[in-house]
């Protein structure tokens, strides 16, 4: 196998700046999200994601020209999420330059939504981003809403399969419990989905130091998504990719365009 | 000018970008008549290979592309862009374009879509490909040409199985990554096929 564990910056968007908190809570300012994602880029991210936490219609407008602005200038992947509802919010994205959405909220109220998103533009665009906490639930674990606010009342790996059969083509998991406290990924949680779900994982919510990375590969997560560590300069893109390719694991190693 | 084909596959303002930012002009476009005298034509291609052949027949890209390909003016095809080249694909009942003779197969790997940079081996050196042997590329698709003819240059990868990366042979070149989201890697094979028009 050669294909190189992909290392994704996650930018949490609120009216035009990357935020950042615990739980979704005291969140703080980051920075500019463009600037951010060109920052991220240069350093060797494998691809950039978004997510849109903006509760206005203005705020959502705003990102709409920020993945505008972004992808005139980066050329690896850009995903998209955060307040997706409609097929008709997808294509904009996409013609805004998105590579990819992630839905959740919208995708639990209405799983029709994901039909209608893969039947249109692929199962290759399509992410579903599954933030989970551990509930008395058949697994262990409950679907959230609402960045963790809300109980969706849905076992996080019945609606990991429902919704697969749909079609998706990634799953991101995302512990609830473990976002933005850096303790280390939900390995159990990791470890149990990666057995229920044929489509690339990414494993989010948690990372904290290197060892954490690497854990979350060991238990079978194809992509690790971060923010806070990356956020706040405590690991750089490149610390995590030779920390992993020290450990065995491949990733992508930069490379120079040549200048004849 | 190189025209990108706009026949309502894809994200095709990537393609156009990374190509502008080459310093070469651009024209998203469905025309047939400025898709074929295009000094590069670039068709991209995402989603499924049926719905990508049929809206390529109401553009009569099909007719684009093999006049292209008998006056000999560069064609470069992407992804699914790659895809509707060869005869068929086990993704749809439509027949390809036929371009290139083989059939596109379902990947035999557990975990599909293939999707990441994956490493790209040369067979046989291609300007296509110079100077970049062994680079990675972003893929994201669950569906390849495992063989391609002997008469393509070709590069290959491997997820599960081998499969067909990059063709070239005169004026007819297809990558089945996307170089338009795959950094300067992908950069620089957009530059070593513009800078061959």
């Amino acid at each position: 196998m050669t294909l190189a564990t992909r290392i994704i910056p996650c930018l949490d968007v609120s009216n035009g700046r990357v935020v950042k908190g615990i739980n979704f809570v005291n969140l703080k300012d980051a920075g500019d999200p463009v600037e951010m994602a060109a920052i991220y880029a240069a350093e060797g991210a494998d691809e950039i994601t978004f997510l849109d936490i903006s509760a206005s219609v203005e705020g959502r407008s705003t990102t709409l020209e920020i993945v505008r602005r972004t992808a005139e200038q980066i050329f690896i992947p850009l995903t998209v999420g955060g307040g997706i509802t409609s097929v008709a919010d997808v294509d904009n994205l996409l013609r805004a330059g998105a590579d990819k959405i992630s839905i959740n909220t919208a995708a639990i109220r209405n799983p029709q939504l994901i039909s209608e998103i893969v039947e249109r533009f692929g199962t290759q665009v399509l992410v579903l981003s599954v933030d989970a906490r551990r509930a008395r639930t058949k697994s262990g674990f409950e679907v959230t809403t609402h960045g963790g606010r809300d109980s969706a009342g849905l076992d996080a790996f019945e609606w990991i399969e429902m919704a697969s059969a749909r079609g998706v083509g990634e799953i991101l998991l995302n512990s609830m419990d473990r976002d933005g406290t850096r303790s280390g990924y939900d390995l159990e949680m990791i470890r149990s989905v990666r057995k229920i779900c044929s489509v690339p994982l990414i494993a989010s919510g948690g990372a904290g130091d290197l060892g954490d990375f690497q854990g979350a590969l060991a238990e079978g997560a194809d992509a690790l998504l971060a923010a806070s560590v990356f956020h706040f300069g405590i690991y750089r893109i490149g610390d995590v990719k030779r920390a992993l390719s020290k450990a065995g694991y491949v990733v992508r190693e930069p490379f120079s365009i040549s200048e004849n | 000018m190189i025209a990108i084909l706009d026949y309502g596959s894809g994200n095709i303002r990537s393609a156009q970008r990374a190509i502008e930012r080459l310093g070469v002009s651009t024209e998203v476009t469905s025309e047939y008549e400025v898709a074929l005298n295009a000094a590069g034509l670039l068709v991209p291609g995402v989603g499924a290979f049926g719905s990508c052949i049929r809206q390529l027949l109401q553009i009569n890209g099909d007719l684009i592309l093999k006049e292209r390909l008998k006056l000999n003016r560069p064609t470069l095809g992407v992804c699914v862009g790659m895809q509707i080249l060869f005869e068929s694909s086990a993704e749809s009942d439509e027949a390809g374009l036929a371009l290139v003779a083989g059939k596109v197969k379902k990947l035999s790997a557990k975990i599909l879509p293939h999707i990441g940079w994956n490493e790209v081996h040369v067979e046989k050196e291609m300007n296509l490909m110079r100077g970049l042997n062994n680079q990675r590329f972003y893929f994201v698709h669950s569906y390849a040409a495992t063989t391609a003819p002997d008469e393509f240059l070709q590069a290959k990868s491997n997820y599960g199985e081998e499969f067909v990366a990059a063709i070239q042979s005169g004026s007819l070149s297809a990558v089945q990554f996307h170089p338009e989201k795959s950094g300067d890697a992908g950069m620089q094979l957009l530059k070593n096929w513009v800078s061959a028009l």
